[in-house]
């Protein structure tokens, strides 16, 4: 309550300052702001600016910082009666001790009356924290905006370059959004290698990265089935690399010669109709792609597989026949194809633009060799934007590595290490998802080999994607 | 039709379609392209209006005018370059010894090669130099073996005026090659599938004075043994290496003639306005 006061008598604030600063510039020009060096409303933007920003950031790193602050005063000191807690009990209790002086709902625990009466001795010091922190805070904001105004308002006249100084702050709200952008990225690399660095501390980074073994579960007994835990990530990286390859498989070719089409051979009737088409396949949630994989697509190729397998029965390829016919559901392959199929608008649409950017007078060259389309097509438009093509399946790949619904829903969990397509494989990214699913405990392997996964994941696509926009990037120089 | 009608006559026949008569080619040089009634549209507008125009074999022939006049779309119809833009529609007839390249009867793939063409800007391939001047060879088929491949290559680029210069270095890149050797590798391109006629699009508007004359040298070489039409900006390069210049002004063929003549004493009062600076 208090805080959305202090808001609203911040803004009216910076009102008055902006109302006053701007008087006090056009009464120094004689009322005419023409003779001014900026417009009168910059000259009280920026007293108000000087008035407003300082305090409300301060407040807002008060808002962020204030509950941390007073749960590390109140847990300095323990109560003698906590000795009977266990630690999570203690946590819940200055929990509910914060919980008590805000007002707001406690928790289920049930207290015994003498921790109770702690309970509330340590509400009351949480009130007497917050009280001071809050007063603190409202008095260091007066402080910013007498500061604020002090600071400016003397020195407005017609003279002063009040736009450039406001501009200056328009460059500064710029700059600081485009840091939260790269601040956030930093911040997750390095949780990524924080929590990778505690997981690589109990397994080797050669036994995670070449090991064939993975069954991540430790069990709460010795005796339980795989409580020894296996962390070798080969598996998973060959059931990625083989989804990612059937993946590629249907996506390259139909992607690049549907971008051929559009380009090349489609009339402006085709194109408008095929191009929307393709973009909204784009925008089918990966999700439904997965359920159509797993209800549709999958069903549909064991029936295949299956009634392929009964044909080779009882003849010399009976032992095919029998494989062929327990093929399952989940397979590589059906997860494969579907993410084809996804990536196919993401390949075609790259392509497209980078074919389109082969110059018209490379086709005409040809076309004046007596070429025909088909023959400029393949031997001077394909060859002209091979290298963005090349930039573009790069992309489609770090996609592919890094997809992660289609294959959950229907590659299959267990973890082979095989090249076969009607086997069940499992990637990296489902292997994350099933570690980090439900309610989990931070500081076991298994929790933490999910960041080792997500590290090896984004170091690879990184890679993919760097090499991938150089490509791109130098194809782009070469005719503009 | 006859061939030494007065010139005059075309300027009527702009209103009347179909009677009108081509501008007279001097004794001499056959005829290779004769033009009558071409009208061109882009879409709904009108860019050429019923041009009518005879040019003769083994002869430069250049056409000259302002920005917007309609010469490079006529350069395009005669071998069919304006099939590949979509809105653009072509009536009359361009013969070209004595055939109708628009007759349906004609592939323009094969006209084409025998119509080569040079654009304005140079557009060699991202292929070799090799490559690039084997390219329409290999299309055509033109050569069976290897060595014959490269003899087509290397008498190519000699007639181009290239071979000394790029001879030691024939698998690199054409397009690391100056202006100037890019558009001469673009003519050897051509020249290399033996065509009839060369269409050059104001060959030389992006090139330096030097390799401009180069060009010019080039293109009087090449004059005795192809049919050659220039667009040109240059008025002064019409007067160099054409023998014959054509007028266009606003989508219509003005005047066409002796390029002495021509430049000497236009009969036309826009033609001489233009060649005498006073707009264009």
């Amino acid at each position: 309550m208090l805080t959305w006061i202090a808001i609203l008598i911040l803004a009216a604030l910076s009102t008055v300052a902006f109302l006053v600063g701007r008087r006090k510039a056009l009464a120094s020009a004689g009322g005419s702001s023409a003779k001014m060096h900026s417009l009168p409303g910059y000259y009280g933007t920026y007293v108000a600016l000087w008035v407003g920003v300082p305090a409300a950031l301060l407040l807002f790193v008060s808002i962020m910082l204030g509950g941390r602050l007073e749960h590390g005063l109140l847990t300095a000191t323990e109560p003698p009666v906590l000795q009977q807690l266990s630690s999570e009990q203690k946590e819940l209790f200055f929990e509910d001790a914060q919980a008590l002086a805000e007002g707001r709902q406690l928790s289920e625990a049930i207290y015994e009356p003498d921790v109770k009466l702690a309970l509330e001795a340590k509400a009351n010091e949480a009130r007497v924290y917050s009280n001071a922190f809050r007063q603190g805070t409202f008095a260091l904001m007066g402080v910013l905006v007498l500061a604020g105004f002090l600071w400016t308002f003397p020195r407005l006249n017609k003279d002063f370059r009040a736009r450039n100084r406001v501009e200056g702050w328009v460059d500064g709200l710029l700059l600081a959004c485009s840091i939260v952008a790269v601040i956030t990225t930093l911040g997750i690399i390095l949780s990524l290698v924080w929590e990778s660095l505690r997981f690589f501390s109990s397994v080797p980074p050669a036994d995670f990265l070449l090991g064939t073994h993975w069954s991540p579960q430790i069990g709460m007994r010795d005796d339980q089935v795989g409580s020894s835990g296996g962390f070798g990530a080969l598996p998973l990286f060959a059931g990625t690399f083989l989804v990612m390859l059937i993946a590629m498989c249907v996506a390259g070719p139909v992607g690049l010669f549907s971008a051929i089409y559009l380009s090349e051979y489609a009339g402006p009737k085709a194109r408008a109709v095929f191009k929307p088409l393709l973009e909204i396949l784009a925008g089918v949630p990966t999700v439904v792609y997965g359920f159509f994989a797993a209800l549709t697509v999958g069903p549909i190729f064991r029936q295949a597989f299956n009634s392929l397998g009964g044909l080779f029965l009882g003849g010399p390829l009976n032992e095919l026949g029998l494989y062929l016919g327990q093929v399952q559901n989940q397979m590589a392959l059906v997860a494969g194809f579907v993410m084809g199929i996804m990536l196919i608008p993401f390949v075609s649409s790259l392509s497209d633009d980078i074919i389109n950017s082969v110059p018209q007078a490379l086709r005409d060259g040809s076309y004046a060799m007596g070429a025909t389309k088909s023959e400029t097509v393949k031997k001077v438009v394909l060859p002209a934007a091979l290298p963005g093509i090349a930039g573009a399946f790069l992309l489609a790949i770090s996609r592919a590595v890094g997809e992660t619904m289609i294959v959950t829903m229907a590659a299959g969990l267990q973890a082979k290490l095989t090249l076969n397509p009607l086997e069940t494989v499992t990637t990296v990214t489902v292997q994350i998802v099933t570690l980090l699913t439900g309610d989990q405990e931070f500081d076991s392997p298994k929790t933490l080999a999910a960041f080792g996964l997500g590290l090896t994941l984004f170091a690879v696509t990184l890679v993919l994607n760097i090499v991938a926009l150089r490509i791109v990037q130098k194809y782009r120089e070469q005719y503009d | 039709m006859p061939m030494n009608r007065d010139d005059s006559a075309s300027h009527e026949a702009a209103s009347a379609p179909g009677e009108q008569a081509a501008p007279a080619v001097p004794s001499g040089p056959s005829i290779k392209i004769r033009a009558r009634d071409i009208n061109v549209f882009y879409g709904e507008k009108q860019a050429l209006f019923d041009v009518a125009i005879d040019i003769a074999e083994k002869s430069v022939t250049s056409f000259i005018g302002p920005s917007g006049c309609g010469k490079s779309t006529f350069l395009r119809c005669m071998n069919r370059m304006n099939d590949t833009i979509p809105i653009c529609r072509v009536t009359g007839s361009i013969e070209m010894d004595g055939e109708d390249v628009n007759d349906k009867s004609i592939d323009p793939v094969v006209l084409r090669a025998r119509v080569g063409m040079v654009f304005q800007k140079p557009n060699p391939f991202p292929k070799s130099i090799y490559e690039n001047v084997a390219y329409g060879p290999r299309i055509h088929g033109l050569a069976t073996g290897k060595d014959e491949l490269d003899a087509i290559v290397e008498s190519s680029l000699r007639r181009a005026g290239l071979w000394d210069e790029v001879s030691d270095r024939l698998m690199q890149p054409g397009t690391g090659l100056s202006g100037g050797q890019q558009q001469r590798l673009v003519i050897a391109r051509a020249i290399a599938v033996g065509p009839e006629v060369i269409l050059m699009d104001e060959p030389c508007s992006a090139l330096d004075p030097i390799a401009t004359a180069k060009i010019e040298e080039l293109i009087d070489e090449l004059r005795e043994q192809f049919c050659i039409v220039i667009v040109t900006h240059s008025m002064a390069q019409a007067a160099r290496v054409s023998q014959r210049t054509a007028f266009f002004h606003m989508g219509r063929l003005v005047e066409s003639g002796a390029t002495d003549e021509m430049f000497t004493n236009p009969r036309d009062s826009r033609t001489q306005d233009y060649i005498t600076g006073r707009f264009g």
